[in-house]
């Protein structure tokens, strides 16, 4: 176990440091960040004084590591749009984001797994169709389009949920609602696939052979292994909401890290942006090292292969 | 029948029957998909908003960029003061929005397939090499495609777009740059258990090249699963620029894109949603048709892996 975690912890490690090279590269590549800075009509002084002002006059490599080298200390630089330091910006509206997504990934796993469970146990029935007409809409449905829809209906037609802000639980109904469905459809045709398989085991036949309970078989033994690709897969999409976060941050107006992304990238707020791209990506890094050692945990195959 | 055993595990006598009457690969894809429900409904939208696309110059009424100040904002032809001259109404600028609709479709699928080819060609390359030489070869693309995982897209496209200035040529290079992950992960997982076929064997054993046996007898049998993946992956490419276009950082006005026209509409939520409506379940049906399409496909191709 020992083995596998460090091994996996280097993993995690140089795909993180790779993934800030890319991004840091990409950003850079993508234009001259001083011109995008200077916004309207600036005069050559103008841009020459964000060249020196923000460094970007040094050759690219010792530019990335010295951003390297701050953000590693928790020192992103400073916002060139909102004056203040880029972490304390990130410090204040990490956690609506945070919220959200558990929030989300919480409605999503309610919504995806008793479904996909009554689906493979009932295979070709008509919770089993349900099931599959939820997921097929869920992938097919633009996430800021359901988001709209669902202002029309809930906030104008039928005026019961506020349609922007954060001031209290009720601004997060919509919001979780719009993403959590985007990550039912992965999470519940795992969740279904996993449990038809088992279904099929030698393991469940004995079980029921022996005269236990059907829904004892079903939750003691069947989804207990039915469930663990359901791990993985749910660190995945809580990675792909903080990401999708940016398009439903903005349509509901919550004050999160997905706002303040959109907020940077249309000021050209290069260290913004740059630092919300490291954090968000090592979030996933992150959740998928511990989605691994999780699996590895609850599954001892896992660990030797 | 067989009525004796139980039916849910009753044999599936149509695998059965085709065996014991041999067709031609093409006699059973067809016979298949003739009964697939979702494969029919996908191909028909599919070709119907393809004709739509194509022939918009033709069949729109009006100017899709001529501007009617006097006539703005009016109502679809099912709702009060609805007129045949503007079956769907017109937008903020007076503009036909039936026009647009149909232009529009030229975009999602002009910027949704040429998306794909690019994906298509970077991510079955990468795993194709990774699946056919293993090895160092593989933990590299390996490496690549985890990488490629942990990155935000929505928000590297964002950014990328809004440092370019977005135009339609930079939209598709961006998210044919970020969408090649499943096409390896597929590819490369196909390729490995092609590895020791017989036929790949004997191919060596003839001394051909391996850029020969790549081309001409692993890609071949890899690609029913890459055209799977290449229809949810042009999915995924429209429903994404769709919402760039949405942001302000796709398609530019005052072209036509779905996700444009939603985000013009957007102002209008209060007493004109029919603005949003419209464009965005001509969406939904689009993506939802290539979705069912993609489905089906797996279905009908390798029935074995219908899960």
């Amino acid at each position: 176990m020992a083995v596998f975690f460090f091994k996996r912890l280097g993993l995690a490690f140089l795909v993180a440091l790779f993934v800030s090279v890319l991004s840091f590269f990409m950003l850079r590549a993508a234009g001259d960040p001083a011109i995008a800075m200077a916004g309207e009509g600036p005069t050559a002084a103008d841009i020459e004084f964000i060249r020196e002002q923000f460094g970007f006059n040094r050759p690219i490599f010792v530019q990335y590591f010295s951003w390297l080298g701050n953000a590693l200390t928790g020192d992103f630089g400073e916002s060139s749009y909102f004056g203040k330091p880029v972490s304390q910006l990130i410090f204040e509206r990490l956690p609506i984001t945070l919220g959200l997504g558990v929030s989300a990934l919480i409605f999503s796993i309610l919504l995806a797994v008793p479904l996909g469970m009554l689906a493979a146990v009932n295979p070709n029935s008509l919770i089993d169709r349900i099931a599959l007409s939820v997921s097929v809409l869920g992938q097919a449905m633009p996430n800021f389009w359901f988001a709209l829809m669902l202002i029309v209906i809930f906030a104008v037609w039928y005026p019961v949920l506020p349609a922007s802000g954060n001031a209290e639980w009720r601004h997060f109904v919509m919001p979780t609602i719009v993403l959590g469905y985007y990550a039912t459809p992965a999470i519940m045709r795992l969740t279904r696939s996993g449990m038809l398989e088992v279904l099929n085991a030698d393991y469940i036949r004995t079980a029921h052979a022996k005269g236990i309970p059907v829904s004892r078989v079903l939750i003691k033994h069947a989804m207990r292994n039915a469930i663990l690709p359901v791990v993985s897969i749910a660190s995945v999409q809580f990675g792909y909401m903080l990401g999708g976060s940016i398009i439903i941050e903005s349509i509901f107006a919550l004050h999160g890290i997905g706002q303040l992304a959109w907020e940077s990238i249309s000021r050209a707020d290069l260290p913004t942006v740059q630092a919300i791209v490291l954090i968000l990506s090592l979030i996933y890094v992150g959740l998928n090292y511990v989605a691994d050692l999780v699996n590895a945990w609850l599954d001892p195959r896992i660990r030797i292969a | 029948m067989n009525t004796t055993s139980n039916m849910s595990t009753a044999p599936d006598f149509t695998r059965d029957l085709e065996i014991v009457a041999p067709l031609t690969p093409r006699q059973v894809f067809v016979r298949r998909a003739g009964r697939h429900p979702g494969f029919l409904f996908g191909v028909g939208v599919i070709l119907a908003i393809t004709a739509l696309a194509l022939l918009a110059p033709l069949l729109t009424p009006h100017d899709p960029f001529a501007q009617d100040l006097i006539n703005r904002l009016q109502p679809p032809v099912w709702m009060d003061r609805g007129t045949w001259d503007h079956p769907l109404g017109t937008d903020h600028l007076g503009r036909d929005y039936l026009s647009r609709l149909f232009f529009g479709a030229q975009f999602s699928l002009l910027i949704g397939f040429s998306a794909m080819v690019i994906s298509g060609f970077i991510g079955t390359s990468l795993g194709v090499v990774a699946g056919y030489f293993g090895g160092r070869v593989d933990m590299v693309v390996t490496f690549l495609v985890t990488a490629r995982l942990s990155m935000p897209i929505v928000l590297i496209a964002l950014a990328v777009a809004a440092l370019l200035g977005s135009s339609l040529t930079i939209v598709i290079l961006i998210l044919g740059l970020l969408l090649w992950d499943r096409f390896a992960v597929v590819a490369r997982s196909k390729t490995m258990q092609l590895r020791d076929a017989d036929y790949l064997m004997s191919a060596q054993a003839l001394g051909m090249s391996r850029r020969r046996i790549i081309l001409s007898e692993i890609l071949p049998n890899i690609m029913d699963a890459v055209i799977v993946v290449a229809t949810l992956e042009m999915a995924h490419a429209i429903l994404l620029e769709a919402a760039l276009s949405f942001l302000g950082l796709g398609v530019q006005p005052p072209l036509p894109s779905w996700g444009l026209m939603i985000a013009e509409g957007k102002d209008f939520i209060l007493f004109e949603s029919w603005l949003i409506m419209i464009p965005g379940a001509a969406l939904l049906l689009l993506v939802l048709a290539i979705n069912l399409l993609g489905d089906g496909l797996r279905d009908i191709t390798s029935p074995e892996a219908r899960s």
